[in-house]
């Protein structure tokens, strides 16, 4: 079962009035995959990624996690289904009010209803894999940005999720502080997590990602290996984002 | 001098007025207690109204906020207590104050609650929502209490407010502290018992306002 979807993006379709942002999209991404997904701004790639724990409703389709069509069933469905969707955002979005140790036990506590006891201990596991165990009882406030989206990860992954989607996780950092969080990711994919990450660090892409997909004008223009995609795109679309990424 | 201290600080009729004042008291904290509490829980509905995705929800709501903030609650109160017994509809003196103020007060805490909940980013519903937390969880646990924080001072301001407001339910003879002591003032002719009202106005006031200005300059630092 090496190769069964985790995530299958059918046919989706998002409109904001008469403006069209995702032509029937399709993807597929296997358990243990990691996705990135490159192209311009405005082609579409946040909002197919934010289309899959429907923090944006979808038009049309469907979005299959593990099996399971998210596009089914209430609102309480819905949140269940969330849990196992973990998403990380480019302004990471802790929680200032509370201390780093409360950020991670927060959702394990009200949605997953762990026991305090259960919830600290799986809190602290995930600060120690992403080397934030040292910060558990400080406030977001107090830590630089490549921190906090630390955090933001150890928050998503102590809630045991099957699939990780990342929105331009770095964008907002210091370039000095982005590979402690590239880290994580890479230490993530190693242990056979699902991911689809949505971002610029090319450098990464090459050197972790199973596939990368090029996005544009709402449509998948192409995909493939890394060496493929950087290598020998066949799109001219492809060509011309790469050639101006790359100066 | 001494017609002065005598008629405004007299000692001896302040001391034989003072248990009518307690009790004027009393009841002035009654009525605070019920207008505050109901008024901060019914503000926070009519402010998640007017945030809703339901346009008939947030037409509602703003048509409650714009009534009740336009009409004086002198007007709403003398309505409510000499108003509706006239469609057979009698209400208490303290019933009356309540609900008037409760529809007054209600409304300011809303545009309070609704600055607050617009001050906290959109980014803390999402994250919240995407670790599968319900919209309610989201707002108890992560969007109220940094709304709340961040408009703590209007919120004092206002039950500051609320606490003067009540001192207009006199009007309607409802033994509250002002009418208690308008009462001994016209029984010992002696303006003395007004002067110890307004002290006891000041004492419970006071501290609240400097709370104010305290959490105004340490949000502004």
């Amino acid at each position: 079962m090496a190769n069964r979807p985790m995530l299958e993006i059918v046919s989706l379709e998002k409109r904001f009035g008469t403006n069209t942002i995702l032509k029937k999209i399709d993807l597929k991404v296997a358990e243990g995959e990691l996705v990135f997904v490159i192209g311009p701004s405005g082609s579409g790639k946040s909002t197919m990624l934010r289309c899959c724990n429907r923090l944006e409703e979808p038009t049309s389709g469907d979005i299959i996690v593990d099996g399971r069509n998210i596009m089914a069933g209430t609102r309480r469905d819905l949140d269940r289904m969330r849990l196992q969707i973990g998403m990380v955002f480019q302004g990471f979005h802790l929680y200032p009010h509370m201390s780093v140790l409360k950020n991670v036990t927060l959702a394990q506590r009200k949605a997953l209803k762990r026991s305090k006891v259960e919830a600290d201990a799986r809190a602290m596991d995930m600060l120690e894999q992403v080397g934030m165990e040292h910060k558990a009882d400080a406030y977001p406030g107090e830590l630089s940005g490549g921190q906090q989206q630390r955090v933001a990860i150890a928050r998503s992954l102590a809630l045991d999720p099957k699939v990780m989607l990342f929105d331009e996780p770095t964008s907002a950092l210091d370039p000095e502080l982005v590979g402690s969080v590239l880290k994580v990711m890479k230490d993530l994919k190693s242990k056979g997590m699902t991911m689809v990450v949505v971002s610029h660090e090319m450098g990464f892409a090459r050197e972790t990602a199973d596939r990368v997909v090029f996005m544009d004008g709402g449509v998948v223009v192409e995909q493939g290996t890394p060496d493929e995609i950087f290598g020998a795109p066949k799109a001219e679309r492809t060509r011309a984002f790469l050639s101006r990424v790359s100066g | 001098m001494d017609i002065f201290i005598d008629q405004f600080f007299n000692i001896e009729i302040m001391r034989k007025s003072l248990p009518l004042l307690i009790t004027g008291l009393w009841m002035t904290l009654q009525l605070c207690s019920a207008v505050i509490l109901l008024g901060l829980i019914g503000g926070l509905f009519v402010a998640l109204g007017n945030m809703s995705e339901r346009r008939w929800l947030r037409w509602l709501s703003i048509a409650y906020t714009d009534l009740f903030r336009a009409l004086p609650p002198l007007v709403l109160l003398i309505f409510i207590y000499a108003g509706l017994p006239f469609a057979g509809i009698n209400i208490s003196p303290f019933a009356a104050v309540v609900i008037a103020f409760l529809l007054n007060n209600s409304s300011y805490y809303a545009e309070v609650y609704r600055a607050g909940l617009i001050s906290v980013a959109k980014g803390q519903w999402e994250a919240a929502q995407s670790t599968g937390l319900s919209p309610a969880q989201t707002l108890i646990y992560v969007v109220l209490p940094q709304a709340v924080r961040n408009v703590l001072p209007d919120l004092l301001s206002n039950t500051v407010e609320v606490v003067k407001l009540t001192s207009l339910a006199s009007v309607i003879s409802l033994s509250e502290l002002l009418y208690n002591a308008g009462m001994a003032r016209s029984v010992t002719y002696n303006a003395s018992p007004l002067v110890l009202a307004a002290l006891f106005y000041l004492v419970l006031l006071w501290p609240l306002v400097r709370l104010v200005s305290h959490f105004q300059r340490r949000l502004a630092a």
